[in-house]
């Protein structure tokens, strides 16, 4: 007999399934159970930087909008730190994380933030501003990773070294939201095809 | 010694993107590859909660949204510790519930199903593990409900699970089922994991010590997170 290695496995994931709203968006699902649910301030009341909107959908193998998604995200603040005790600091009730739930009836969502800061990244190469998104639903086994980048930020983007992973440089405009105005306030929008023409890419991190 | 990246994930311990046995899941799947990450400061963090975050009854779900008297149900206890994959408790952890009523009924406003839902069941809870990775819950057994799969598909009494541990490269969603459960083989969200030892894993089991003596019954559920590497050797994760 050798000597076994002690190490567990980690528990296999499974969908989130139709109803995740009831634990982590309760409101969402139809009821008022919590004092506070978690993740719908982002940024909190100090936060520095430049005030964004987000917006998009999530979109099937068909092409339609999955309307019962949920997406969380994770962001650094203005300066590229993470509110996190290996990173940071950060401005007093920033947590950079955030839930966001579609509208049952169209799949739209959308989410307040700030523009994040250029994160340092392995081997000191900077990364440029991004977003990193966690998406679950029904139907989705486990959840599908991938980074949010700007269309204004053309030279950090283009020195990105996670853009730069992908071989399939056609790919890579799926990572990047376009920016528009509204109202005299910036409006960044970004789909995300699951499947089919114009994938986006997901990560295994 | 510096705590550096997650190990890697054992993708044939989890469910495949595409399992055509669970419909939903076919035009919901990416059909190209995962691109590997090496993982950076953006993975190897992540939201940290604390107690001022939670009330005092989240974790009680027999409690914590009863108006007029508890739950019709079996009453059970929910216990069980959050480790990593070096078996090291993941303290101070973010774990959150939720599940159908007694009957198989979801307060939900897309839940549809003909039984009763529950004035004195909310069916959603929420803690954190202490010091030593514990948790524990207390709620009623979940009932199972049929689903739009194939035409007779039934989901066993199972509750869904969500938890952080310390990274975003560690955040998982999972269900756990109740052993004996005569409908686990039988379910195409099950049966989405391949590997039965795995499907074991997510099989929460009737655990007489912690049972309250003319109470509650108790069901033990350990959950498993992605482990960390220790730096050995310079792996040159950070810049400085
Ligand atoms: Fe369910």
């Amino acid at each position: 007999m050798g000597q076994s290695l002690e190490y567990l496995k980690e528990t296999p994931s499974q969908t989130a399934g139709p109803y995740v709203h009831i634990g982590l968006a309760p409101g969402a699902a139809g009821f008022d159970i919590y004092d506070q649910e978690l993740g719908k301030d982002i940024i909190g009341p100090h936060a520095k930087g430049e005030r964004i909107r987000v917006e998009g959908l999530v979109i099937d193998g068909t092409g339609n909008p999955i309307k019962d998604v949920m997406l969380e995200t994770w962001q650094a603040n203005a300066d590229g730190n993470y509110a996190h005790p290996e990173s940071g600091p950060v401005e007093d009730g920033f947590r950079g994380w955030g839930r966001i739930i579609t509208d049952f009836k169209t799949g739209e969502w959308g989410f307040d933030t700030i523009k994040p800061g250029a994160v340092m990244g392995r081997d000191g190469r900077m990364m440029a501003p991004h977003i990193s998104l966690w998406i679950v639903a029904r139907g989705i086994n486990i959840g599908l990773n991938t980074r949010l980048y700007f269309d204004d930020e053309t030279e950090a983007n283009a020195a990105d070294p996670v853009l730069n992973l992908i071989e399939w440089e056609n790919r890579r405009p799926t990572l990047v939201a376009k920016r528009t105005e509204r109202d005299g306030r910036p409006v960044y929008r970004f789909d995300i095809r699951i499947q089919g023409e114009d994938e986006t890419v997901f990560f295994d991190i | 010694m510096k705590p550096a990246e997650f190990y890697q994930r054992d993708h044939d311990r989890h469910p495949a993107a595409y399992t055509p046995g669970y419909k939903t899941s076919v035009a919901r799947s990416p059909r190209l590859a995962l691109i590997s990450l090496q993982q950076s400061a953006s993975e190897i963090t992540g939201p940290v909660f604390g107690h001022d975050d939670l009330g005092e009854l989240d974790h009680d779900l027999i409690r914590n949204y009863a108006s007029d008297g508890d739950p019709i149900g079996e009453r059970i206890i929910l216990h069980g510790r959050v480790l990593d994959e070096n078996a090291r408790p993941v303290p101070n952890t973010l774990l959150e519930v939720w599940q159908a009523n007694s009957g198989g009924r979801y307060r939900h406003r897309n839940d549809t199903y003909l039984a009763p839902v529950d004035p004195n069941f909310g069916g959603c809870g929420r803690t954190m593990t202490d010091a030593q990775g514990y948790y524990f819950f207390r709620t009623v057994k979940p009932g199972a409900y049929p689903w739009r799969n194939n035409v007779n598909s039934w989901r066993p009494a199972h509750i869904h699970v969500s938890v952080f541990g310390t990274s975003f490269s560690q955040r998982l969603i999972t269900q756990l089922y109740f052993e004996g459960d005569p409908m686990i083989p039988l379910c195409p969200i099950v049966q989405t994991i391949a590997d039965p030892d795995a499907i074991d894993q997510l099989t929460a089991k009737l655990d007489m010590n912690a049972t309250i003596p003319l109470d509650s019954v108790a069901y033990r559920f350990d959950i498993v997170l992605r482990g960390r590497r220790s730096t050995l050797f310079e792996n040159r994760l950070e810049g400085n």
